[in-house]
């Protein structure tokens, strides 16, 4: 990866001149039969893909109402143009919102009004061809489908919504993605993304439990499947596996312990995240969804609580219920799912915990929000709660914080530049390039205020922002969860808990 | 499919230079991987290549970067037990670079 530039970080974030072309040649690899397989897939590219994928456009368009609004309704205003980090990273003008979603336009315009079809070149309709095909798999896979563009959008254009539609397209004629595939086959075999097994999971709760024994002297517990707790914890499986995201499930476990909730991760529901919705596929996204619904009956739990991961939060709050619900078999006086920040907030107000802030004193903090949970669901009862809450949080834990320019924060934060399932190191340029505007703001906080702590909430921007950090020349070490705060902060055995 | 050439044996590997069988690892194997690498192995990058190989062969994963560390910590002392440590020596990341390495499979997810 030697051959990556990393740009240079401006005092404020700039407009790029448009460059034609200068990420053409980044794709992701391509998934392979065994990958889409067990997708339900087809395994290759079918025979006749050209018409195929039309009918599959068509009926997407159908069952989508949105879908087709979103086909005819950009008056090509150019509001997003320079709302994308993709854009703003690359300069590449294939990656201006209004761009990409004309890839998949152009050929809707072809193939379903009546001018391209008749005069395909005067209203620039194309052909679903190799080479529109291959601008597809390219620049459909440089779009994190973060809806920062759409907040901008004068019709709400959700650009995530159709290069989703797009990746559907292309799996339905077995053109997969490899990275997003394989890891879904992963959750239906094994139960996470990681693909860890139940005995290493186990193992790995059990060096935590004495990890912690060791340095807290209390015997803060991480049961697996055990049947009848009250709460089913589901993190993403990467809080099980990498730094800085288990910092943030001993976090999770000191406040279950502290408040006296007893609860348990599912080995075979030990995963939040879920792929199924960046590769825009409805039964995917149900089936992986399940697991967590089934696995809440199985182990007779009252109440679901999920993890530091941010497109799992969408996926949870947003289309948990319609997808599987009702879930009128957990206890109705608590939301349905609970948000893991949501939860330990409740319980402070409460007075359940006491925080030590001074355990923090080290850290002077800003807090990065992420783009599913800033601009595709809420947290708490209140409007905005998905902003106000983690920084409540982190504010109850820690006496030094401050926010990044609020051009860059709350709904008009800016993707990690690895979401979307674009968190794969074949696309490390791209992944590099798309951190420019968020690393811009940091970059600011830090010389000007002695930020050094960026607090998250997603699994994927602690791998990206861990991954990315030290190539813009800063520590890597600054960057934790939210509950990794509140885990260095929270007093045990202070007072019991309330339950 | 992609591979290498390695004293007259041909050994497949993914996109990335990850071995595709495990069973083709051996030393030289690994000492070629390191060299695509451009890692120079000393007797303490090879410690954490032996506990690798031993996690995986007990559970079938990578162990979590914690547990390396601890064990690192273990063999080599405890001013080694950390994951600046495991980084000075694989600076693509003890995950990765190491498991490739080790040939083992890429760990996949949010990492």
């Amino acid at each position: 990866m030697a051959d990556i530039a990393v740009p240079e970080v401006k005092k404020d974030i700039e407009t790029p001149l448009p460059q034609e072309g200068t990420m053409a040649h980044l794709q992701p690899f391509p998934a392979a039969e065994q990958h889409m397989k067990p997708l339900n897939f087809p395994p290759t590219r079918v025979e006749n893909w050209q018409q195929k994928g039309v009918e599959k456009l068509g009926e997407m368009l159908k069952k989508y109402r949105s879908l087709q609004v979103f086909m005819d309704i950009c008056v090509k205003c150019g509001s997003c143009t320079d709302k994308c980090h993709y854009f703003l990273g690359t300069g590449d003008p294939n990656n201006m919102p209004v761009q990409r979603a004309e890839l998949l336009r152009s050929v809707y315009r072809r193939y379903f009004t009546p001018a391209g079809k008749l005069f395909p070149k005067v209203v620039n309709a194309v052909d679903l061809d190799e080479d529109t095909l291959k601008k597809w798999f390219t620049y459909f896979h440089q779009c994190s489908q973060c809806r920062r563009c759409s907040v901008f959008c004068p019709y709400g254009i959700d650009t995530a919504e159709i290069s989703m539609a797009a990746r559907e397209i292309m799996d339905s004629i077995g053109v997969g993605h490899k990275y997003t595939t394989e890891i879904i086959g992963k959750v239906h075999s094994i139960g996470n993304n990681l693909g860890i097994p139940q005995p290493a999971l186990k193992g790995t709760l059990q060096f935590l439990e004495e990890d912690m024994l060791d340095n807290t002297g209390h015997e803060v517990r991480l049961p697996l499947d055990q049947e009848g707790a009250e709460v089913l914890l589901v993190p993403p499986s990467a809080d099980f596996f990498s730094e800085p995201h288990i910092q943030s499930l001993m976090g999770y476990a000191k406040v279950f312990h502290q408040a006296g909730i007893s609860f348990t991760v599912s080995s075979y529901g030990s995963e939040a995240a879920n792929f199924g919705m960046f590769i825009g596929s409805y039964d995917q996204k149900q089936k992986i969804a399940k697991r967590i619904a089934d696995q809440a009956r199985e182990l007779k739990v009252k109440r679901i609580v999920v993890g530091e991961c941010g497109h799992a939060w969408r996926v949870a709050y947003s289309f948990w219920n319609t997808l599987n619900g009702p879930f009128d078999f957990l206890d109705p006086r608590y939301p349905v799912p609970q948000h893991v920040c949501e939860f330990t907030y409740d319980l402070y107000k409460q007075g359940a915990l006491v925080f030590d802030k001074e355990a923090n004193d080290a850290h002077t903090i800003t807090f990065h929000d992420s783009c599913n949970v800033a601009r595709a669901s809420r947290m708490g009862s209140s409007c905005g709660g998905q902003f106000e809450i983690p920084r409540a949080l982190i504010k109850a834990t820690a006496n030094k914080f401050v926010d990044m320019d609020p051009d860059t924060t709350h709904e008009k934060t800016f993707c990690c530049g690895g979401g979307g399932g674009l968190l794969t190191d074949e696309l490390m340029d791209l992944r590099v390039r798309g951190a420019l505007p968020r690393i811009t703001a940091l970059k600011r906080v830090m010389d000007e205020k002695g930020v050094n702590y960026l607090a998250l909430i997603c699994a994927i921007c602690k791998a990206q922002f861990n991954k990315i950090l030290p190539m813009y020349g800063i520590p890597m070490d600054m960057v934790g969860g939210v509950h990794a705060l509140v885990s260095n902060a929270i007093q045990l055995g202070a007072k019991k808990g309330i339950v | 499919m992609p591979s290498f050439e390695l004293k007259g044996r041909t050994y497949e590997t993914d996109e990335e230079g990850y071995l595709i069988n495990l069973a083709d690892w051996n030393e030289d194997v690994a000492a070629y991987l390191a060299e695509q690498e451009s890692i120079d192995m000393s007797t303490n990058h090879w410690e954490v290549i032996t506990f690798l190989r031993e996690y995986y062969e007990e559970y079938k994963i990578a162990p979590m970067i914690r547990i390396l560390t601890k064990a690192i910590g273990k063999k080599l002392g405890k001013d080694k037990g950390n994951t600046k440590y495991l980084y000075d020596l694989y600076p693509g990341g003890p995950a990765k670079q190491a498991c490739k390495i080790a040939g083992l499979p890429k760990p996949t997810g949010c990492v």
